[in-house]
């Protein structure tokens, strides 16, 4: 029921700050924090109930009650459709970040949205409730249900709140995501009619759908429609261009919650379902995958390079530091598992701290374009420093998360092979390139000529006190998880190896 | 007083950490003392850590916490104390706090005072962990952190935009060697299950032959890690550029400390050096190569600080010469006194330019001897011990260096005539720079010389630079003892002689001008070579044309994102179809009427073929 | 069932005649009366066939869907007729092409 609770409190919150624009402009969005801290603070409450996260056990497949929380209850019984929602390390791990980041995305909207703004929270609690219910949903319907839940809100953030070119990004990200949905969900309602010829029973349940006999084509196809959903939202390469546009278009807020927490519904589902569900499939498939990944992150970094908009340049940084998330999934051990698990944590932070330190140069210089930046520091020194920070963590210094997650992966997909670790290792190289020249570009250097006259000699406010908070916590995140990532590592342990252990039964027959 | 040891990189990084928060809020004073004492401090502590370990010369370790534990890896946050790491801290604390000291000075107008030594003591505080880290992967933290640091240092004064193209240089060519590092590091875990440098060198020795190719394959990851922290061919193109920082941060990151990074990780890995001999082999070439390369081109440079940069090149290639005969302790022992006569120059360079109003090029100073006499001593020792003149600290360990290069059996003496002329080269530049700076005419007249500030750290360094070679250092038990035949006394007596050569030949062009090198320069070879070696050997060129420029080239072809064309394809496609499907759509109700029936028959007649039994 | 007994497939010769008259009507008639006119027999000429089928199996189905068919012409009638009354006072026509535009 807590579960239950969670997304509830969310989706009714969000009428909430709806209605409560009636009582004054600048309520919603309080009303939206309290709400998200709410549920958090609901969450770890409830959590403290529990056995201690560090020392959790493996989540056994056929066995439910070994989860950290399950939930059931009838919905559809004639096709064995059930509101089943279970919580385990990761899920929970995901769970957490969605509703930190979710709290840390409310903050980031605090001055820039000005119309609608109850809608606008509306949208964005609804969109965390929809993420919520992916991260816990474990009937594969539900799932999808929940799936489609987080895609509209996100489209009407982009389509109404977004800049200057909304519409077509909005369009461009619905019809990525509502077309590979819909590759989901015929991939599942075949997968179950399979399931349903072999064993005589109608069930979406996961744990009834793992180990399903079927052909080694069937299993293929599946399995492909399964990996290009979910890759389409990661995403990687070749699928990746709705991203730029929508991560560019997006307000503040909306970036914030599809870098930090959308795409890592990608890699989420990459590692509950379409491995586990096709493993000898995904085995087979795993070099194409890594290909992808590599392709990605190479990819990605060279791009970022290229581009003069802010937002942008971050948005293609994703595109390669996901690359590093599919290459861990399908390296498929546990080192570069965790290590993937921990890009997911590491990137939400450090991505959504540069959109919003994006989302305040906008405010503050109504542009994102960096030929009309440069010299900023100097006017606004604590904003230059936070920056600097938040470019070498992207930039994958150790001692700081995305190091630990992206050496992982390293590691573990070098047992599987060296060569594509060589091309992978090409990514630190040009991250390194285009992290520099975003400083550069924006913080350093002499002021453009474009930028001093539309100041006349005023100066730019720095990061004040809200916004330091927030950045403060996104810092000593990511110093948390640069130098004693262990916590998160043991919350993900459990999970990770109960899943080798389950396809590496399948893969030995 | 041994488990106190974590407390010596910690207090600078805290001090870094404090002046980051509240640099606005702070009197300069204050900051100046918080900065300087902290690395003091750390000093002090290592000071009094390195006397208990002297007394009791026990190897020990301490690890403060695990890092991460995913299968069976399990690197910890532990650092290792032996003889090597006390001589590495000790040259960095040691020559961190004065150059920390001489920086009060040199940036006393600055504005970003506090930024100035948050990133100053935060670089020492990464080099410090880079030394004592117990495995690679916290050595490789260290290892990125200063070149971070570095990266912040050069770029220091950011308004100019080629101090941070300089700074990116730096950055990106490093990480290009530490890239293959990492490479390194994913290779020797999976071989070896270990990052743990004292255990994988032993599980190494174990396991691998001397000659296997594993090992050949890990030593050169390495490598091309430690040229490209080190400056060596073919990475080496970022040192100069690097000048463009604040001169203390040159004397400290790039002659004193951390350029030699390299260095101590090769030797630190030693054993899987011992392995691989081909890799010996190449550690050797490319230090040669690159010393000989750097030497020349010093010779040609008129950037005080340029030619201060490719003397370090240089003489960081010495080092690595000594590391590939396998002169282990003859190459720390050059890399500490490296740092004590290279600092005393830099900082030197770095008053000759704070008082000349940031005059670079040596052309135009001249005279300066009597009006700055502090600096005109801490050059002439400086210069003395660069050039190894008997007696100074540069003569031991280059002597060191060349007989055991002379010793190496094989390519040995080849390679100690390589050195050789090194050396002879070593001596002309350097005194070329001493003859044009500070006798002669003068051309420029400085704001007075050092304050107190400034002197203390040069009269310092002199004295370390004149006895340093006297230091006996505490790395026999690290390093497998020299073998081999001691050479023949007239081996030494040339080596000795080559300097004063140098030293002569550099009088008599530079200062007295009985060997006039005009007509020779001014040939056209001449002209030709003096364009050549002043570049660099076009080796910057080179890199621009053959990655620089195509990474531009390519990045701006795609910056409009050709995988968005093939999905422009599809909406091309459908909006031809719908653009057809519209044109049905006349608004002539005949028309659909028509067409409906027609569509009708045709649905009638395939209806029809259906036979009956079916249905 | 006495009286005459014409065969069933004359009667749906006829029906499927009057249907391809009406529908041949609508293709080529322009008149909007005239069109009216033309679907006023093909809708017969489908409820001739109705109650010739009722007929011939002695079912009332037949009849039913003929009544059906009935009050569905009127209605159609009854709209068809304002239609043309709208046409007519918009175009000052009936020809029904001269309303090819949709104006929303």
């Amino acid at each position: 029921m807590v579960m239950v609770n969670l997304i509830l409190i969310l989706l009714l919150g969000g009428v909430l700050a709806m209605l409560s624009e009636r009582l004054g402009v600048n309520v919603p969005r309080r009303v939206a924090l309290a709400v998200v801290l709410v549920d958090l603070g609901y969450l770890l409450s409830e959590l403290a109930g529990m056995p201690a996260l560090t020392q959790l056990q493996a989540p056994m497949p056929d066995d439910p009650s070994t989860w950290l929380m399950h939930f059931q209850a009838q919905w559809i019984p004639a096709f064995g459709i059930s509101i089943e929602l279970a919580l385990d390390g990761i899920s929970l791990l995901m769970v957490l970040l969605t509703l930190v980041l979710g709290a840390i995305a409310v903050s980031a909207s605090w001055t820039d949205v000005i119309v609608k703004r109850g809608f606008f929270e509306a949208n964005l609690l609804w969109t965390l409730a929809g993420v919520l219910g992916v991260f816990m949903a474990l009937d594969l319907f539900l799932f999808f249900l929940f799936w489609e839940v987080m895609l509209i809100p996100m489209y009407f953030m982009i389509a109404i709140w977004g800049h200057e070119n909304r519409g077509y990004a909005a369009m461009k990200f619905f019809i990525f995501t509502q077309a590979s949905g819909l590759l989901m969900l015929v991939a599942t309602l075949v997968l179950v009619a399979v399931n349903h010829s072999a064993t005589g029973q109608w069930s979406f349940s996961y744990f009834d759908l793992l180990n399903t006999p079927m052909a080694e084509q069937t299993a293929h196809w599946l399995m492909l429609g399964f990996f290009i959903a979910f890759v389409v939202k990661l995403p990687a390469f070749p699928f990746h261009t709705w991203l730029p546009d929508a991560h560019t278009q997006a307000p503040t807020a909306g970036s914030v919650i599809l870098a930090g927490i959308l795409l890592k519904t990608g890699a989420y589902g990459l590692i509950r379902f379409a491995v586990p569900l096709f493993p000898e499939a995904a085995l087979n498939f795993s070099f194409t995958a890594m290909a992808l990944g590599a392709a990605g992150v190479v990819y990605g970094a060279v791009l970022a390079f290229a581009q003069t908009d802010f937002k942008r340049l971050v948005a293609y940084s994703s595109v390669s530091h996901m690359g590093f998330v599919l290459l861990g999934v399908y390296a498929w051990n546990e080192l570069a598992l965790q290590g993937a698990v921990m890009q997911m944590v590491a990137h939400g932070f450090s991505t959504a701290a540069l959109f919003m330190i994006a989302g305040s140069l906008q405010e503050r210089l109504h542009t994102r374009d960096m030929r009309e930046m440069g010299g900023l520091w100097q006017q606004m020194p604590r904003m230059g420093a936070v920056a600097m920070f938040f470019v070498v963590a992207s930039l994958g210094l150790p001692g700081l998360g995305n190091f630990v997650a992206e050496f992982l992966v390293l590691l573990g997909l070098f047992q599987v092979n060296p060569w594509m670790t060589a091309v992978a290792a090409l990514g630190l190289i040009t991250g390194a390139i285009y992290s520099l020249i975003l400083m550069q570009r924006s913080f350093q250097g002499e002021i453009s000529a474009t930028l001093s006259s539309k100041l006349e000699g005023h100066g730019l406010a720095d990061f004040a006190g809200r916004e330091m908070v927030t950045m403060m916590v996104m810092m000593v995140a990511l110093i948390g998880l640069g130098l004693y990532p262990q916590p998160v590592l043991d919350m993900a342990k459990p999970v990770l190896q109960s899943l080798l252990e389950l396809t590496s039964a399948e893969m030995t027959p | 007083m041994a488990e106190m040891v974590w407390l010596v990189p910690l207090i600078p990084l805290l001090s870094s950490v404090m002046l980051m928060l509240c640099s606005a809020n702070l009197p300069r004073l204050l900051i100046g003392l918080l900065g300087v004492g902290s690395v003091g401090a750390a000093a002090l502590l290592t000071l009094s850590i390195g006397m208990d370990f002297l007394a009791d010369p026990e190897p020990f370790q301490l690890t403060l916490w695990t890092w991460m534990q995913v299968s069976n890896f399990s690197p910890g946050i532990a650092f290792y104390f032996d003889g090597l790491t006390l001589v590495m801290m000790s040259v960095i604390t040691g020559v961190g706090f004065l150059i920390h000291l001489f920086s009060t000075e040199f940036m006393e107008e600055d504005a970003s005072y506090a930024r100035y030594f948050a990133y100053l003591n935060m670089f020492v505080a990464a080099m410090l962990i880079l030394v004592m880290a117990d495995n690679l992967l916290l050595l490789y933290l260290g290892w990125e952190g200063v070149g971070v640091c570095s990266y912040l240092l050069v770029g220091f004064w950011y308004q100019n935009s080629a101090n941070g193209q300089a700074a990116r240089k730096a950055f990106v060519v490093t990480r290009i060697g530490d890239t293959a590092m990492a490479l390194g590091l994913l290779l020797l875990f999976t071989e070896l299950g270990t990052l743990d440098i004292q255990s994988m060198m032993a599980v190494a020795n174990q396991q691998w032959q001397v000659g296997d190719t594993v090992p050949l394959i890990a030593c050169l990851l390495l490598l091309g890690g430690a040229v490209g922290k080190s400056a060596q061919l073919p990475l080496h193109t970022w040192l100069p550029d690097a000048m463009a920082g604040p001169t203390p941060v040159s004397a400290l990151i790039h002659a004193a400390t951390m350029v030699t990074a390299g260095v101590y990780l090769i030797a630190r890995t030693h054993d899987l050096f011992l392995l691989a001999p081909i890799s010996m082999m190449v550690v050797a070439l490319v230090g040669l190569a690159t010393s000989l390369m750097a030497a020349f081109t010093a010779l040609m440079q008129s950037d005080i600080k340029r030619i201060l940069a490719y003397s370090t090149i240089s003489q960081i290639g010495y080092m690595f010469l000594a590391l590939g005969v396998g002169a282990w302790a003859a190459g720390i022992f050059h890399l500490m006194t490296h740092a004590f006569f290279k600092a005393l120059l830099f900082l030197g360079s770095g008053a000759i330019i704070h008082y000349l109003h940031h005059e670079h090029d040596i052309f135009k100073m001249g005279g300066l001897r009597t009006k700055m006499p502090v600096t005109f001593w801490s050059f002439m020792i400086g210069s003395a011990a660069l050039a190894a003149l008997p007696m100074t600290s540069g003569f031991f360990s280059k002597d060191q260096i060349l007989l055991q290069a002379y010793m190496m059996p094989g390519a040995g003496p080849w390679l100690w005539l390589g050195g050789l002329l090194g050396a002879l080269l070593t001596a002309i530049y350097s005194f070329r720079l001493v003859f044009v700076v500070f006798f002669g005419e003068a051309k420029t007249e400085p704001d007075g010389d050092t304050g107190w500030r400034m002197a203390v750290p040069l009269v310092m360094l002199c004295g370390l630079a004149m006895i340093g070679g006297y230091f006996i250092i505490p790395v026999a038990d690290v390093f497998p003892a020299v073998s081999g035949e001691h050479p023949a006394h007239w081996v030494e007596y040339v080596s000795i002689s080559v300097p004063l050569i140098g030293l002569l030949l550099a009088y008599l062009i530079f200062h007295s001008r009985q060997i006039n090198m005009d007509t020779l320069v001014n040939s056209s070879v001449g002209q030709l070579l003096r364009r050549f070696w002043f570049g660099g050997w076009g080796i910057d060129w080179l890199y621009d044309r053959v990655f620089v420029r195509p990474y531009y080239l390519l990045s701006g072809l795609m910056k409009n994102e050709p995988i968005d064309a093939i999905y422009g394809l599809i909406v091309a496609v459908n909006q031809t179809f719908n653009h057809w499907l519209a044109e049905a759509q006349t608004g002539q109700m005949r028309w659909y009427i028509l067409s409906m029936v027609f569509g009708l028959i045709v649905l009638l007649t395939l209806a029809l073929q259906i036979p009956l039994e079916a249905l | 069932m006495e009286g005459l007994n014409i065969p069933l497939n004359h009667i749906l010769l006829v029906s499927s005649l009057l249907f391809s008259i009406g529908m041949l009507g609508l293709m080529i008639r322009r008149n909007i009366i005239f069109i009216l006119m033309s679907l006023e027999v093909m809708l017969n000429a489908a409820a001739l066939a109705f109650v010739a089928a009722g007929a011939h199996w002695g079912q009332p189905d037949g009849q039913i869907i003929f009544m059906l068919i009935l009050s569905i012409a009127a209605a159609e009638v009854a709209v068809g007729l304002g239609l043309v009354l709208q046409v007519q006072r918009r175009f000052k026509t009936l020809d029904m092409d001269s309303a090819n535009r949709m104006r929303g």
